[in-house]
């Protein structure tokens, strides 16, 4: 029978299937950081459990990080202390751990991707929405909640029931200036935050395959935005050239063999998906958002909507209570609303991909008077490899914040925060009420709308400079 | 885990669509370490800056059953969104549409949440703030949500359902099945990736 790509990794990560049971699937990667893990390990102590399979687990420190002094001692205590317990939990039960210091420290998502660790067919797993991202490789990824992290270091599987599968095609070529950040805030768009719920997402078509493995992971990174708990791309020969080389990935034989498998998981040319959704990447301009939630965004040349345009009573009302929390005016155009702050980073946009784009706008330029910009490398390797470019000082020479590895002002768990009522332009991916710091109003833009915001002082594109 | 068969009792009306887990828990109040406590930081900025925020009005700070609108629980995958829920009281939590991961945490951890039609979720809400004292019982072994003059089935898969009944721990069960892991074990792809 005709499979999609979904389909097949599923299958073959069965380990158990029972009539009127959930299938037991084996995990071949558990990703682990300090804020959703704490008690998952607490809960393994309790009952004399061990970690089944350290060798296939890896933890990292990213969501306190401070991106200052990275090396000190973390003024917040309560932060220290979740940092403190990783590092126990990791030494207790065998767990390999980056460390602050560590030059493999960085975000989850983007520390397992450069070492090599995410390959096509896996099942990849993490106490984190964000573990879409390594779908990109063509892994099934997903994040999970802290029992089911319990649940996988005790027994390496998951019950989980199978996914629909819904495709989005984007046909076409993109124009210069759009990215693939631009793509899937569209996308967001156009299904709604839940419209994506219940499905793994396989993004497909001429527009996603000319994407860079980096582009690509921004892409299935968000797909928890739209409801969707994974979404895939088929790996191809960009793929196979990004894992080549890297430390973990298989070699001579092993790797012939590797890459045979992996070309064999591409959906079948006669497979059905539950749902399709088909874009146009000519069409697609650079995307922003002007609302509380990442569903709630317009190409950067629209105005802000009126609420009374809405036809769904439900959206109406959540947009008047966006406009009101954001403190904007419908009919303003979005190029007009200036920002305080501008957020370069996450484990959507913290790649060296990402950095470069933004560096080759705002290089020979200034941060605009009034405007802090912060750039954040999402990981140590990402800001070594960045500096070794000399994009460090094209950031700072602008006038640019230049920091350590972590997840920063995404969410704010370290003191990289929003003020309330301040207003930024970020890279990441959640532009809920408050996610920046306490009454922070973010608007969610890609890397290069970042920089030209940062130049411009208002949302903008790079035409505009 | 404590059994979930039947629950009555009081609902709160939580007019709002897409509510996320950094609403129903910011950031700030991720950082404790154990399983407990979390209860202060249930929707802190609403409860802090809005009077008329529903937990804010006295009439409805006894009740269990959370009423909300649609997509409910989206964003991060933080489960202490669903123990601050149960630190507050919170027993079952009723909407027309779930998100993914909050769903699966919470019936993980036996907090009932039950998918009704959106003109059940309003005639509910209706309801409520026409009477606060309306009692709203949730109803597992039935499948079926009751409230005056609402009696309405509800959808739940026979396994979650029976494990949610008996109070079981998922891993206990699973650990059952080492056999089939250790054999699946035998099979893996030798070039998989390992961590050390």
């Amino acid at each position: 029978m005709a499979r999609t790509m979904a389909e097949k990794v599923w299958e073959e990560h069965v380990a158990r299937r029972a009539e009127g049971e959930p299938d037991l699937l084996y995990i071949d990667l558990h990703l682990v950081h300090e804020v959703t893990s704490p008690q998952a390990f607490e809960g393994l102590r309790l009952a004399g459990r061990p970690v089944r399979r350290p060798d296939l687990t890896l933890a990292t420190e990213d969501h306190n990080v401070p991106t200052e002094n990275i090396l000190g001692p973390i003024a917040d205590k309560v932060s220290r202390t979740q940092i403190e317990t990783l590092r126990k939990n990791a030494s207790d039960f065998g767990v390999r751990l980056f460390p602050m210091g560590d030059l493999d420290q960085g975000i989850v998502h983007v520390v397992g991707p450069q070492l090599g660790l995410t390959q096509p067919g896996m099942t990849i797993v993490c106490g984190d929405s964000h573990t879409s991202t390594h779908g990109a490789f063509g892994a099934l990824a997903f994040g999970i909640g802290t029992s089911q992290v319990e649940h996988v270091l005790a027994t390496q599987t998951l019950p989980m029931t199978p996914f629909k599968t819904m495709a989005v095609t984007v046909n076409g070529t993109l124009k210069p200036g759009v990215t693939s950040k631009d793509i899937i805030l569209a996308v967001i768009a156009k299904i709604g935050t839940g419209g994506g719920q219940g499905y793994v997402i396989e993004y497909r078509g001429e527009a996603i395959r000319a994407l860079s493995m980096e582009a690509r992971m921004t892409v299935c990174n968000m797909s928890i935005e739209a409801g969707a708990r994974a979404g895939m791309i088929a790996p191809d020969e960009t793929t196979f050239s990004y894992i080549k080389g890297r430390p973990h990935a298989p070699e001579g034989a092993q790797w012939d063999a590797a890459v045979r498998h992996w070309r064999s998981l591409r959906t079948d040319d006669d497979a059905e998906f539950d749902m399709e959704v088909v874009l146009d990447a000519e069409e697609l301009s650079p995307f922003v958002t002007w609302g509380t939630n990442p569903g709630q965004g317009a190409p950067l040349n629209d105005a802000v909507p009126d609420p009374a345009s809405f036809e769904d009573p439900a959206a109406r009302a959540a947009a008047e209570k966006a406009l009101e929390y954001m403190d904007l005016t419908p009919g303003t155009p979005l190029r007009e609303v200036g920002v305080e702050t501008v957020f370069l980073g996450s484990c959507t946009n913290g790649r060296i991909e990402d950095l470069r784009a933004a560096a080759e706008i705002i290089r020979g330029r200034r941060v605009a008077d009034g405007v802090r910009m912060l750039v954040v490398p999402g990981s140590m390797r990402v800001k070594e490899q960045a500096n070794a470019e000399g994009l460090g000082e094209v950031f700072t020479e602008a006038g640019a914040e230049w920091r350590e590895a972590g997840c920063s002002m995404c969410l704010g768990m370290n003191p990289d925060q929003l003020k309330p009522g301040e207003r930024s332009a970020s890279t990441s991916n959640r532009n809920f009420e408050g996610r920046q710091g306490k009454g922070g109003r973010t608007h969610l833009v890609s890397p290069l709308v970042a920089a030209a915001t940062a130049v411009r002082g208002t949302l903008s594109s790079p035409d505009d400079l | 885990m404590e059994k979930f068969t039947v629950h009555t009792g009081r609902a709160v009306p939580l007019r709002y669509s897409n509510v996320d887990t950094d609403q129903i828990i910011p950031a700030v109040y991720l950082k404790r370490v154990s399983r407990t406590g979390f209860e202060d930081g249930l929707f802190a900025a609403w409860r802090a800056n809005d009077p008329e925020f529903v937990l804010n009005q006295p009439q409805y700070k006894d009740g269990t059953v959370l009423i909300a609108g649609s997509d409910f629980g989206t964003g991060s995958s933080r489960e202490h969104a669903v123990w601050a829920l149960q630190d507050h009281g919170f027993k079952a939590v009723v909407a027309p549409r779930f998100a993914d991961i909050f769903r699966g945490n919470s019936l993980k951890g036996g907090l009932l949440t039950v998918v009704l039609p959106q003109q059940v979720i309003e005639r509910l809400w209706d309801m409520v703030e026409a009477d606060p004292a309306t009692e709203v019982t949730v109803d597992l072994q039935e499948r079926e949500v009751r409230a005056p003059g609402v009696s309405e089935p509800f959808e739940l898969d026979d396994y979650t359902r029976w494990r949610l009944l008996a109070g079981l721990d998922d891993i206990a069960l699973t650990l059952r099945e080492t056999e089939a892991i250790d054999d699946y074990e035998t099979r893996r792809k030798s070039w998989l990736p390992v961590t050390q």
